[in-house]
């Protein structure tokens, strides 16, 4: 993993080589630029979820930006907003919640401007996402590659035999070991892993501009989440893919991310590129998922991120 | 059928002076009717001295929770030795296990605590239910209850709680508890901490290693390298039903011999910069696989 062994190398040279950002000094939901110039295909501006029932501000401000071939983390335990921020932007939010404040634009389209067509042609083609249990999310009396190749003949107008040509060239960049025969099988016959990257190329048919990945390697074991995060970061070199990473696990998102929010109780409660969470925390909660690692985690007997931080 | 056929094994190996809590010997689990006998463990041996914490890592089909139920006597084993506090519990009928049982030497606590507490009793029935089979007074009981819920920092209030009107968290640590009252010697822990969110991960594993400090042996069974390594003395690492390696937790985390467990430490997330780079796992993995 590129990001982070260079970053978090023991020393911390190499963080002060970073691209001079600016630490989100306390203030929580200010944009962090990460020293990119690119147009941002992702804008998430102050959004605020509120529960229109009950009246309530589930998600109390978040904003950040997304250029091509970079990633975002989100970390929080659940019920910290963190996928109901994912489906705002997905423009999917549950029954009688609503964006009450903030604005989201994906490749400088305000989606609040889109219509149900709009959004239609949008979703797959430009925003994707995998979640976390894969198999509810196909049908399990279809062979898995006639889904795909589905998404493929909708999205992209492929005619039939092009689209199960492409299906399977997908099932190959997602690194499932005999393509073929998986796009005749169906799902009960797949593994987890393998069922998270047939979702993966489903979510990739299309060829969109970002891919959000919710707890997508949660339920997988550490093995075969290493080959689904693997896939994700090489992916993102390969097709400048702009990746959003949900975890509630620090270190998932630490893998991967050029920057990351840590979210509690529908707040930001931090937010800065990952190096600097990682080395300054400087909320107490974001010291406790460090603390969490150090003192009943593998990293335990690692070099320590920082010599100062030895206690 | 010795322990050196295992790969990677190495001489850390815990209570070879006879005095061990728990040790298994050459353990093999088969499961099915016998035309799809499936093996779950082959040639399992470890041991566990009073007082340590041994983890057992595996993922999916590994075989870690068949030998948490083949060690408390809810799977029967096909091949091997199980030595319980010197008792050969190998031959034993479920009336012997249940008198073993009673007598609380061994305990356990699994992932879902719904499943090692009983919905319709309340906290305090299920914390002095063990004790009063013991033979123990109620009202001895009772302030037993009060001591191990104190233990795994709940307060008395919750004493009159069913376990359905706990959060997970606190259901954890009342499962905990009531492994405790009895002062067994081994507590068999089947993925404690799986369920549960940061903070109460954190008071389990810490309520953990104030137990081994206690002197209560620990096997801690979990897919995650990160809650083991946290807690444990010795990783025992557990690959499509056998025993590929055994040392010392820093030995294992820090310097993996057997391919699996080098892929398995080269995938786990950490902070740090020490997890393999892509490259060295597709390697691997090739290596695993070939």
């Amino acid at each position: 993993m590129t990001t982070l062994s260079a970053k978090a190398a023991p020393g911390t040279a190499l963080c002060a080589a970073e691209p001079a950002t600016e630490p989100a000094t306390g203030s929580v939901g200010e944009l962090s630029t990460a020293g990119t110039t690119a147009a941002p295909v992702l804008a998430v501006r102050g959004v605020r979820i509120s529960d229109q029932v009950t009246d309530r501000e589930i998600v109390h401000g978040v904003s950040f930006e997304l250029t091509p071939g970079k990633t975002v983390g989100i970390v929080g335990e659940s019920g910290s907003g963190k996928t109901l921020t994912c489906r705002a932007t997905l423009g999917i939010l549950p029954p009688h919640f609503e964006v009450s404040a903030g604005s989201i634009e994906i490749a400088g389209t305000d989606i609040a401007t889109l219509t149900p067509q709009q959004w239609t042609a949008l979703r797959g083609a430009t925003i994707s996402a995998v979640f976390q249990d894969p198999a509810s999310y196909l049908n399990p009396s279809i062979r898995v590659g006639a889904q795909i190749a589905e998404v493929i003949r909708v999205k992209k107008g492929l005619k039939r035999r092009e689209a199960r040509h492409r299906a399977v060239e997908l099932l190959q960049a997602v690194q499932l070991r005999d393509p073929e025969l998986v796009y005749g099988q169906y799902t009960h016959e797949l593994s987890g892993g393998m069922l998270q990257r047939v979702l993966i190329a489903v979510a990739i048919a299309a060829d969109p501009q970002i891919l959000i990945a919710d707890e997508a390697t949660t339920a997988l074991d550490v093995t075969v989440q290493a080959e689904i995060l693997d896939l994700l970061a090489e992916l993102r070199e390969q097709a400048g893919l702009a990746l959003v990473v949900v975890s509630h696990d620090l270190a998932v998102v630490a893998q991967l991310c050029d920057e990351v929010l840590v979210m509690r109780e529908g707040e930001v409660v931090e937010q800065g590129p990952t190096s600097d969470v990682l080395h300054r925390p400087r909320h107490e909660y974001t010291r406790l998922l460090i603390a969490e690692h150090d003192q009943y985690g593998l990293e335990k007997f690692l070099t320590p991120l920082t010599p100062q931080e030895t206690s | 059928m010795t322990t050196e056929q295992t790969q990677g094994q190495r001489s850390a190996e815990a209570g070879a002076d006879g005095r061990a809590v728990l040790e298994v010997t050459g353990l093999d689990v088969h499961y099915g009717p016998r035309r799809q006998r499936r093996r779950a463990l082959h040639d399992v041996s470890l041991s566990v001295a009073p007082g340590e914490t041994v983890g057992i890592i595996g993922e999916t089909g590994s075989g870690k929770s068949t030998f948490a139920r083949t060690v408390l006597g809810l799977v029967r084993a096909s091949a091997g030795r199980i030595v319980i506090g010197g008792e050969d519990v190998g031959a034993y009928g479920s009336r012997q296990w249940r008198r073993l049982r009673r007598r609380g030497v061994v305990q356990y606590v699994f992932q879902d605590p719904l499943r090692s507490l009983d919905p319709d009793l309340t906290v305090e029935e299920s914390l002095i239910e063990p004790l009063l089979i013991q033979g123990v007074a109620r009202q001895e009981a009772a302030d037993r209850a009060r001591t191990f819920l104190a233990r795994v920092q709940l307060s008395e209030e919750l004493l009159d709680r069913l376990p359905g009107e706990l959060s997970g968290g606190q259901r954890q640590r009342v499962a905990v508890a009531r492994a405790l009252v009895t002062e067994p010697k081994l507590v068999i822990l089947d993925e404690p901490v799986s369920a549960l969110d940061s903070a109460n991960r954190v008071q389990i594993l810490q309520i953990l290693k104030d137990l081994r400090a206690a002197g209560v042996a620990l096997v801690f069974i979990s897919h995650d390298l990160g809650s083991v390594a946290g807690v444990a003395d010795r990783i025992a690492v557990l690959y499509q039903g056998e025993l590929v390696e055994v040392g010392a937790a820093r030995d294992v985390i820090t310097d993996p011999r057997h391919v699996y467990t080098r892929l398995l430490v080269g995938s786990a997330p950490t902070l740090r910069s020490a997890s393999a780079d892509r490259a060295e796992r597709d390697r691997l993995r090739a290596l695993l696989h070939a």
